[in-house]
């Protein structure tokens, strides 16, 4: 059977890619924040799943305001990397799993959480950042992705306790898949930022360092925390943080089994108009 | 009536399903700017463009100035207007900082060092509005 073996926390900020791509990474400006994720990108090298679940969501790239779905799994073959007005990324399109986002899907659905499926979905800086911080420059992507898309640009997103109780359906999912797959699920984007209006520009270190420690060990209270304490505490944008608890709630730990490790946890302002933060959790070996 | 708690944080418009309502336009023009052919068009002759799109003339007119609080407050959201600052060639921190009345070195220098503080930045009231 399948299993998920580690879950993955990182922001996105579009600058990142492009600072990657623009070969500015030893600038003096960048050279920290890189710095932040090689102890990852090593882990990462020795840890290679067979299959990222990576939670991420759409920067006003593939959903207009036509439609937005709140919960969206990418079911195709593969992905194209999008251009987002500045030309798409210089990086490696991306290769599905339709079998097992299939599964996903049929399973989740079945447990509530209704799902949209999506089968053209053009991946932005949300979903490719992530990948480039911890896997850097390939020629192409050492596994195959589902994109997994929650809507964090038309307000409200769903709470933190449904992107919780989301992960834990989602690992019901993952282990009830009928070949021995090694699964992460990442959660990115935040942490705290706000790219709008005279307020643009907030950080507060203090929220993110909490809401990090309480991702890590006490995860079902932080569930509870309501969308205006984001909204006011973390700026308008850090809202994205909810999507971390559908990552988090797929950890064993939440089904009655072990905690899982910190392999790995760094925090870094700023990168352009965020807070960086990044987490890596491995599940206890059995 | 839904409670909207969030209105009283200072400098900040929240993209509820009401703005997203009064935006739909000015925001389905943004994303419009996503093809290159498109954005073409729109510099040759923006307001010819604009007028395209069934926006309203304030809407249009925050577009020509380029004034983000503007088109903001019109409805429009922050990861479509980006399209329109890619148009023109912007970062995202620029566009960011445009909206701060700060200068763009002020505003970088912020960032850089750590950001604008939360403390006095929670409630209208300590804006003095």
């Amino acid at each position: 059977m399948a299993h998920i073996s580690a879950s993955v926390y990182t922001s996105h900020v579009p600058a990142i890619g492009a600072a990657l791509d623009l070969g500015k990474t030893d600038e003096p400006y960048w050279q920290p924040l890189f710095a932040g994720y090689e102890p990852s990108k090593a882990w990462m090298r020795a840890h290679t799943p067979d299959v990222i679940l990576l939670v991420f969501n759409d920067h006003a790239t593939a959903f207009s305001l036509e439609m937005i779905p709140t919960f969206a799994i990418g079911m195709a073959p593969g992905y194209a990397v999008a251009d987002e007005g500045w030309g798409p990324r210089p990086v490696p399109d991306v290769v599905g799993h339709p079998d097992l986002a299939a599964h996903i899907a049929e399973s989740v659905i079945q447990q509530d959480f209704d799902l949209t499926l999506v089968n053209k979905l053009d991946v932005d800086h949300g979903l490719t950042v992530p990948l480039s911080l911890l896997f850097g420059q390939p020629d192409a992507w050492p596994c195959p992705v589902i994109p997994f898309a929650v809507n964090v640009v038309q307000y409200p997103p769903p709470s933190g306790r449904r992107c919780l109780e989301l992960g834990k359906a989602i690992r019901r999912a993952v282990e009830s898949y009928d070949a021995p797959l090694n699964v992460q699920i990442w959660g990115t984007g935040g942490m705290s930022h706000q790219l709008q209006g005279p307020r643009a520009g907030l950080i507060n270190s203090e929220f993110d360092r909490a809401f990090l420690d309480d991702l890590i060990a006490d995860p079902e209270h932080l569930a509870a925390k309501p969308h205006i304490e984001y909204l006011r505490e973390a700026g308008s944008e850090g809202i994205e943080l909810v999507m971390w608890l559908i990552a988090r709630g797929a950890m064993a730990d939440l089904a009655g089994g072990p905690a899982p490790t910190v392999e790995h946890r760094f925090y870094h302002v700023p990168a352009s108009n965020t807070a960086v933060g990044h987490l890596v959790l491995e599940e206890a070996r059995s | 009536m839904n409670d909207k708690p969030y209105r009283d944080i200072p400098g900040t418009t929240v993209f509820d399903a009401e703005r997203s309502q009064q935006g739909y336009w000015l925001n389905q023009f943004c994303m419009s700017l996503m093809r290159a052919e498109h954005r073409d068009r729109f510099k040759r002759d923006e307001r010819a463009y604009l007028d395209e799109w069934d926006m309203t003339e304030q809407q249009k007119q925050a577009v020509l100035d380029r004034d983000m609080n503007s088109m903001i407050s019109l409805g429009g959201n922050i990861y479509f207007l980006a399209k329109i600052g890619a148009t023109d060639g912007l970062s995202f921190q620029q566009m960011a900082g445009s909206m701060t009345g700060m200068t763009e070195d002020e505003y970088r220098a912020m960032m850089v060092n750590g950001g604008r503080p939360i403390e006095g930045n929670r409630y209208a009231s300590e804006w003095g509005e």
